[in-house]
């Protein structure tokens, strides 16, 4: 290759880079728009893990329940941080209360919540938990990797968890994610 | 019917920017004079369309008129005055109409100032200038219109985000855009002369005042950034090297890289490829930041619109302008005449040196801020980049930059002998190592010690080229004080420029030194912290326009004597629900007092106290550099096309 | 002077950084072990406001993850022990300074990398220039000289 034609290619590199650059900010726009990249959301560490050990009083009227409880019941489920302070909480009752219907057993944490603003919450928007619990120093939702409220984790028979939902749920994502998954566990 | 007559304006803008790409360029193609001569109108006229439809918007916005959905979304009745009127900037559709606005002045300026320059060149300039407005106006008619009507029209607005009602937020944005949109001038300037296939000394002495204008703003509205999110965000820091302030940075970086390079293309004609690339980067940078903030895929709190069909417009925008730029850089930059010859130690080698360390720095930058997204995009890993890593890669790099800084000046062009040049540093070098030496045993800090030496060499070395052309101490005082008066300008801007520098960085090492603590005290409690006593004298509450503060007295003394009474609030936005805390600051240009207002509980309320060490340097520092900046622009040199002819001054020749 | 200084290394006996408002009860008694819990939460990104760190987040999540920093630098752990107990459960992502690892290597050679692309560049540009004339040949040398006659 002579000087020139060597020139000539180096003076190509910056557009080369740029374009390359281009091609990949188009790549996340289309992801974005899937919805397979959100540059705030985290992946869940808990993702192909055994659930963590914990045990968690109860919210009234409902027994607490452990780690272990979830385990022998031997079924797919789904666990549910909420807050009665929480608003998309709010939005997703009903679909869990769906869901409830279908059959799900979802075993329901209150994160950061007083007894009576808890039940409160449940009584006014529907109870679809197979028991509630109460997390209020928030130290097994840290161990869960939580980062917000409201989070779903759904898990196989053996505990372990396949999928965790940051935000509420809603239809789509039932539809499109949740169901696929019980599916493919049941 | 405002909103309407707006809404017609930004059509019309549209359209004459249109104009202002295709007839210049095609009269400069053509040699046709009538055509080039249309340029300079169409530039004006592009921007009194703008500047109506903008003052159209404001005008919506002060009458609060909520039939405009962006003054709905935006604004509120309640809000102050000139919240009203500096919101109209304060969110995307507003910000994006800002920017096309500036974007309109810098034509208008080129029309206005650039009567000297060559008929076709200046038609080039207006043209390529005109492309890139119309491209933005084009994406604010369409998908960011801010004149969009919501009917019926809500009796209240959303007001916009309290963080947002401050003067410094409020006058970040102008002076920032101004510094980026400020950049279109280089590149057009670049793209013009890549068209013509002629860049020569002429060129870069007409380029250089543009960029130093740029330059100037740029630096204002980044430090103006930052001092804004030390005294409003109430964390006591003032750079996270978040995505967004990165972004800043970049053409900022590139843009000091391309100032110091169009001088040897000026006085030497070489490094012309250097120089052209970096105008197009500077202003492709600008471009990016602006892609980046407003499509989301950033992982910041600044970011704006997070909608991904705005993104896709603005990256086909970005597409066109900087791939249309660099493939023409492609083409046509292997064939400019080949540059003059330097030796490796001289000025112009300092200068190369300059531009590799500045052009490694921003490259640093630009991979941490864009790692997050490509390892997503390649790894499907999530990981993220914060001040660590910054401080661990670019302070490296700075270390040779700032000893060239204050050597690059005193070497000759063409070929120089090094040592002379080191010799009369001697004074700076001597200096640097008290101070660091002094720092250093008494504070135990290593590394401010190290900042602090390097702040004096700056500042010291700054001024070396100066003395010596003074010959300070070595002739009569009133023949240094005849030479000092009779030096260009531009002498005098880059040197203070310089020093500028140093200040900043005197600023940060201060500030890494700073102490806090946090306490929880119940009026009338005192709290002795840094050498002072600090008194909780009450708290009150105080309404206010759209919020409710509870606002602490707090009274700082020393030795009995009062220094302040100042008072940190938490203000309660009621119709968003949001609190944000007001800090309260003290300065006496050496150490900042910062208190910060927490929780009440309990009768106690929680107080964060800062003793901020040459805090305020850090932005003096960056005023000192536009100052610096702005004298050299004042020289005359440049301003003229031709040198200017002074009256004969009776100076010995230097030898 | 001597006061500045008094005030200088009065400073600097605290010195300390950026913390969130909050509870000055969560500060740990012991100032060396309350400046390695400061320091380790100044390494980690709060997951709710994410461009603050943990220590100077006023989010609730970043409340509890300093509590938890300072119960385990208390019971003994060492600052890689208390890290990887975060990463553990939210990922690197929560890690301020990403890890150095293969993933990472672009980024972390990034100033090489760049200081050798922008001095490659100028080397070449050099040689180019540089480049001498080679000298003439006899015959090119007796035609030169028939041309300057």
């Amino acid at each position: 290759m002579d000087a020139t034609t060597r020139r000539r290619l180096i003076m190509l590199a910056p557009l080369g880079i740029a374009a390359a650059a281009g091609g990949g900010f188009w790549g996340l726009l289309l992801r974005m728009q899937e919805g397979t990249y959100d540059p705030h959301s985290l992946p869940s560490m808990l993702v192909g893990k055994r659930l963590p050990e914990f045990s968690l009083p109860g919210q009234p009227p409902s027994e607490g329940f452990s780690s272990a409880d979830i385990i022998r019941s031997g079924r797919p489920a789904l666990v549910n941080f909420f807050a009665s302070w929480c608003v998309p909480c709010i939005q997703e009752a009903p679909v869990l209360m769906q869901l409830k219907q279908q059959g799900v057993p979802i075993w329901g944490i209150a994160y950061k919540d007083k007894a009576d603003a808890a039940a409160g919450f449940l009584q006014q928007h529907g109870d679809p938990y197979v028991r509630v619990a109460r997390d209020e120093p928030g130290r097994v939702a840290i161990d869960f990797g939580l980062y917000g409220v409201p989070e779903t984790y759904v898990l196989d028979r053996q505990g372990v968890v396949r999928m965790r939902w940051a935000g509420g749920m809603s239809d789509d994502v039932v539809r499109d994610s949740l169901a696929p998954m019980l599916k493919s566990l049941a | 019917m405002i909103p309407e007559l707006g809404h017609f304006a930004l059509a019309l803008a549209v359209a004459i920017a249109a104009a202002q790409a295709v007839l210049p360029l095609l009269g400069a193609h053509r040699r046709d004079a009538r055509m080039m001569a249309a340029a300079p109108a169409l530039a004006v006229g592009h921007l009194v369309a703008l500047a109506a439809s903008f003052g159209c918007l404001m005008w919506s916005a002060v009458v609060d008129d909520f039939s405009v959905f962006n003054v709905a979304e935006n604004s509120s009745s309640s809000e102050p005055l000139i919240y009203k009127i500096t919101g109209t900037w304060g969110n995307h559709e507003g910000s994006i109409l800002l920017w096309c606005l500036i974007l309109a002045c810098c034509g208008a300026a080129v029309a206005a100032f650039g009567r000297n320059l060559p008929s076709a060149l200046r038609a080039r300039v207006i043209g390529v200038l005109g492309f890139t407005s119309a491209g933005f106006l084009l994406y604010a008619l369409t998908v960011s219109n801010p004149f969009l009507r919501v009917w019926p029209p809500p009796i209240d607005g959303q007001n916009i985000n309290p963080l947002l009602q401050d003067p410094g937020l409020a006058m970040h944005p102008p002076v920032l855009y101004a510094g980026y949109v400020g950049f279109a001038i280089p590149f057009a300037f670049a793209v013009a002369a890549l068209i013509e296939g002629r860049v020569d000394a002429a060129w870069g002495r007409w380029v250089r005042p543009w960029a130093l204008g740029a330059w100037c703003l740029l630096t204002g509205g980044i430090a103006l950034g930052s001092w804004w999110a030390y005294y409003e965000l109430g964390w006591g820091g003032f750079w996270f090297w978040d995505p967004v302030e990165n972004a800043s940075l970049l053409p900022w970086l590139t843009g000091t890289a391309l100032l110091h390079s169009a001088i040897v293309v000026e006085k030497r004609e070489a490094l012309k490829t250097w120089t052209i690339l970096l105008a197009i980067g500077t202003f492709s940078l600008s471009l990016c930041g602006t892609f980046m903030v407003r499509s989301g895929i950033l992982n910041s709190v600044h970011a704006f619109a997070s909608d991904p069909t705005r993104g896709v417009f603005i990256l086909v925008l970005l597409a066109l302008v900087i791939g249309g730029s660099l493939l023409l850089f492609a083409l046509r930059a292997p064939s400019l005449a080949a540059s003059g010859i330097f030796a490796p130690v001289s000025r112009e080698g300092a200068l190369v040196l300059n531009n590799v360390l500045l052009c490694s720095v921003a490259a640093v930058v630009l991979t941490g801020t864009a790692y997050p997204m490509f390892a997503a995009l390649v790894f499907d890993a999530k990981l993220s980049v914060g001040p660590p890593y910054f401080h661990m890669t670019v302070v490296p790099l700075l270390v040779p930059l700032f000893a060239a800084m204050s050597v690059g000046p005193t070497l000759a062009w063409k070929r120089a002998d090094l040592l002379p040049g080191l010799l009369r540093l001697w004074w700076a070098a001597l200096l640097a190592a008290l101070v660091g030496l002094a720092t250093a045993a008494g504070l135990r800090d290593a590394f401010a010690a190290a900042g602090f030496a390097a702040s004096a060499w700056l500042i010291a070395g700054a001024f070396a080229e100066l003395t010596e052309r003074v010959r300070l101490f070595r002739i009569p005082i009133a023949a240094t004080w005849a030479r000092a008066v009779s030096q260009p300008l531009a002498v005098w801007g880059a040197a203070i420029a310089h020093a500028g520098m140093g200040v900043t960085v005197a600023g940060i090492a201060g500030m890494s030194l700073s102490a806090s603590t946090i306490v929880s005290v119940r009026p009338g409690e005192t709290v002795a912290f840094g050498g002072y006593d600090w008194t909780l004298a009450g708290i009150h509450t105080q309404p206010g326009s759209n919020y409710t503060a509870r606002v602490a007295d707090l009274r700082v003394m020393r030795d009995g004597r009062q220094v302040v009474l100042f008072h940190p609030s938490r203000h309660s936005f009621t119709r968003q629900q949001q609190t944000i805390s007001d800090t309260a600051i003290q300065t006496n240009l050496i150490r900042d007092l910062y208190a910060v207002m927490g929780d009440e509980r309990d009768g106690q309320v929680v107080l964060r106290l800062h003793v901020n060490l040459l805090a305020p340097w850090i932005w003096l520092g960056a005023l000192v550099m536009a100052a610096g900046g702005g004298l050299s622009l004042a020289d005359r040199r440049l301003r003229v096309g031709a040198p200017a002819r002074r009256a004969a001054v009776a100076v010995p020749a230097r030898v | 002077m001597t006061r500045l200084l008094l005030v200088l290394v009065a400073l600097i006996a605290l010195a300390g950084s950026a913390q969130a408002v909050s509870d000055p009860g969560e500060m740990l008694r012991d100032p060396t072990m309350e400046r390695r819990a400061e320091a380790i939460g100044e390494q980690l990104r709060c997951l709710v406001c994410q461009n603050e760190s943990v220590e100077q987040s006023d989010a609730d999540l970043a409340k509890d993850l300093r509590r938890i920093i300072r119960q385990r630098v208390t019971a003994g752990d060492t600052d890689r022990q208390v890290t990887d107990w975060m990463v553990a459960r939210y990922g690197d992502f929560i890690r301020l300074r990403p890890p150095v690892d293969l993933e990472t290597l672009l980024l972390w050679g990034a100033p090489v990398i760049a200081l050798a692309v922008a001095g490659g560049s100028v080397a070449i540009g050099w040689r180019r220039r540089a480049r001498a004339p080679e000298p003439l040949s006899s015959a090119e040398r007796r035609r030169l000289a028939d041309l300057l006659e």
